[in-house]
């Protein structure tokens, strides 16, 4: 069976996909993974499509069983991992082979990282996706004792492990901001100072969105709080009832009745779902132009991982039993 | 900023890097509700190359497109040419309707805040149940989760406001209301809308052929039932909801 044995595993892992778009006008919005660049990152470690479903892991992981051969890729928020009890890189692909264990800590840093393997995750498909939408009732997160199957891998092409060197992005940073549908209803001197704001990525946040909290006093519309609910999406700023900002996040709402300041633009969600609690968060108003121009070039890097990826090279001193491997094969005359 | 603003709907808005919002009001009425369902309706006749997705809220059609595919700027002058083809405020709701009759067990320990609302409402128990029940109500949108809808409108009294806190959790099939309108909820969640009937039906199951029930337009009348009957309908159809075609 291709599968892994789910042993033990965090509360808040979940099979995730690139989500579901286009159901909107029945209220549900897309989910997917938290991550999207994580995404890619996995499917240019194990040179497979980024349309495949993989493991998302909140802020804790699990310890996996591999009940046949398989090639993994663990990336998003650094845990600390191994197999069998030998640690083994983040932001890398790794091959396990049947019987060993896959144990994934806590993170280190940031909230969401991904386990990716060869094949792809094995799942029910509803509405067209495989993502686990806890907001809307579908699916579930994993459970121990549950089976993890994954698909059959397409080529058996080179299965050395790689590593990849990722954007860094566990710590908050500042996001660039679109203006959105209630912009105007904050005067240009709102605007200058919601710029000028430090603010700190709140403890309250999920994959529906995360509050952040103003190093000073909170931000009003002219307008107050008497919007009619409109359409909301990933990436929407809402001001709350305390004038604190919240970012809507994959698994939000569909309608939402606050004011909204802007809206961050889809490269940089990453670096608000990744910050973790007491992170520090700025924004900065772009215009269209350099909107267009940022996401064109992220979607480049994007295409351009794969390339990226370099032979993992492990530290010599880390592995068990050195002298047993044939470190000399494959030399041949050089006359 | 680049938002455009205008003293006269419809208005066209930016909404972030792949949005449109194009608004028939800045409050619920009738007309604009149906504008913005038509609208949404000719938008995927038109099927602009780029587009990506169409919907609408209450008063509002929204577009996400792909800016790499259809700019921000070709997409304005295609929804500026279709606004300008027909008075979309005079536009008619689609045939092909449903009338939807759900049983509701109204206030009792399932529903606690009937008496409240009521209360707001400046009603007797016995009377809010006979307006809400009376009241054929329409989905105005579907919204906030799946197959969830925002229906109306109901008369003057039910004029109240949210709660300012919210009810930690209400069940799935929760009856709700504010603002002269009803939610029942698909989901159970925190809300600020006050928990006034029960229902059995099940809005989205994503484990069917068929997993969102109600769409835009559809009308319901919520009918009173005893409590004693809601575990019977937990294991009916829909509930022991059924509906007729709107002709």
């Amino acid at each position: 069976m291709r599968a892994f044995k789910v042993i033990s595993v965090g509360a808040g892992v979940t099979v995730q996909d690139a989500g579901r778009p286009g159901y909107l006008a029945l209220g549900l919005s897309r989910g997917g993974v938290a991550d999207t660049l994580a995404l890619h990152e996995g499917a240019a470690l194990l040179q497979q499509s980024a349309t495949l479903a993989v493991v998302e892991m909140a802020v804790m992981g699990g310890v996996f069983e591999a009940l046949c051969d398989v090639r993994i890729a663990l990336t998003g928020a650094p845990m600390p991992a191994s197999i069998d009890g030998r640690e083994i890189a983040w932001q890398a692909s790794h091959v396990l082979t049947k019987g060993t264990r896959l144990s994934i800590g806590v993170v280190k840093t940031g909230n969401y990282g991904y386990l990716h393997i060869g094949g792809g995750v094995k799942s029910a498909v509803t509405l067209g996706g495989q993502g686990v939408h806890l907001a809307a009732g579908i699916g579930h997160p994993l459970q121990a004792g549950q089976c993890l199957e994954f698909g059959t891998e397409e080529s058996t092409g080179e299965q050395g492990s790689k590593t990849l060197s990722v954007a860094e992005r566990w710590s908050g940073g500042q996001l660039r901001v679109l203006p959105s549908l209630q912009t105007h209803w904050f005067d240009d001197k709102t605007i200058a100072r919601f710029e000028d704001t430090v603010f700190s990525r709140d403890t309250r946040g999920n994959r529906m969105g995360v509050r952040l909290l103003p190093n000073g006093a909170g931000f009003q519309s002219d307008a107050g709080l008497s919007v009619l609910s409109e359409v909301i999406v990933p990436g929407d700023i809402q001001i709350t009832g305390d004038g604190s900002p919240f970012v809507l996040l994959c698994e939000c709402g569909t309608t939402g009745g606050y004011p909204r300041i802007g809206s961050v633009l889809p490269a940089d969600l990453p670096v608000i779902a990744q910050a973790p609690a007491g992170s520090e968060i700025r924004f900065r108003f772009v215009t269209l132009e350099e909107a267009i121009d940022a996401q064109k070039l992220d979607a480049i890097e994007c295409s351009g991982l794969a390339a990226q990826c370099k032979p993992l090279h492990r530290d010599p001193s880390t592995i068990d039993g050195l002298l047993g491997f044939e470190l000399i094969s494959g030399v041949v005359d050089g006359r | 900023m680049i938002c455009e603003v205008r003293s006269e709907f419809p208005m066209i808005r930016q909404a972030g890097f792949d949005g449109l919002l194009v608004s028939f009001g800045d409050k619920l009425s009738e007309p604009a509700n149906r504008a913005a369902l038509a609208f949404r309706h000719a938008v995927e006749q038109a099927d602009w190359q780029g587009l990506e997705e169409c919907s609408t809220s209450l008063v509002s059609t929204y577009l996400r497109f792909d800016p790499s595919a259809l700019s921000h700027e070709h997409i304005r002058t295609h929804v500026n040419t279709l606004l300008k083809q027909r008075d979309w405020f005079l536009a008619t709701l689609d045939s092909n309707r449903k009338l939807w009759r759900i049983p509701t067990v109204f206030g009792t320990s399932q529903a606690p805040q009937l008496g409240e609302a009521a209360a707001i409402a400046g009603l007797s128990e016995s009377q809010a149940i006979d307006t809400i029940a009376n009241t054929q109500v329409r989905v105005q949108t579907i919204g906030f989760a799946p197959g969830q809808p925002y229906l109306g409108e109901l008369p003057e009294a039910w004029n109240i406001p949210r709660q300012t806190e919210l009810t930690p959790k209400v069940p799935i099939g929760a009856l709700t209301v504010a603002i002269r309108q009803l939610v029942l909820f698909s989901v159970s969640t925190p809300t600020g809308w006050r928990h006034i009937g029960q229902t059995a039906f099940r809005l989205f199951r994503p484990e069917s052929p068929e997993p969102f029930l109600l769409r835009p337009g559809d009308e319901v009348v919520f009918f009173p039932v005893e409590l004693e009957r809601l575990d019977t309908l937990q294991q009916c159809v829909d509930g022991g909801a059924s509906f007729t075609r709107i002709r």
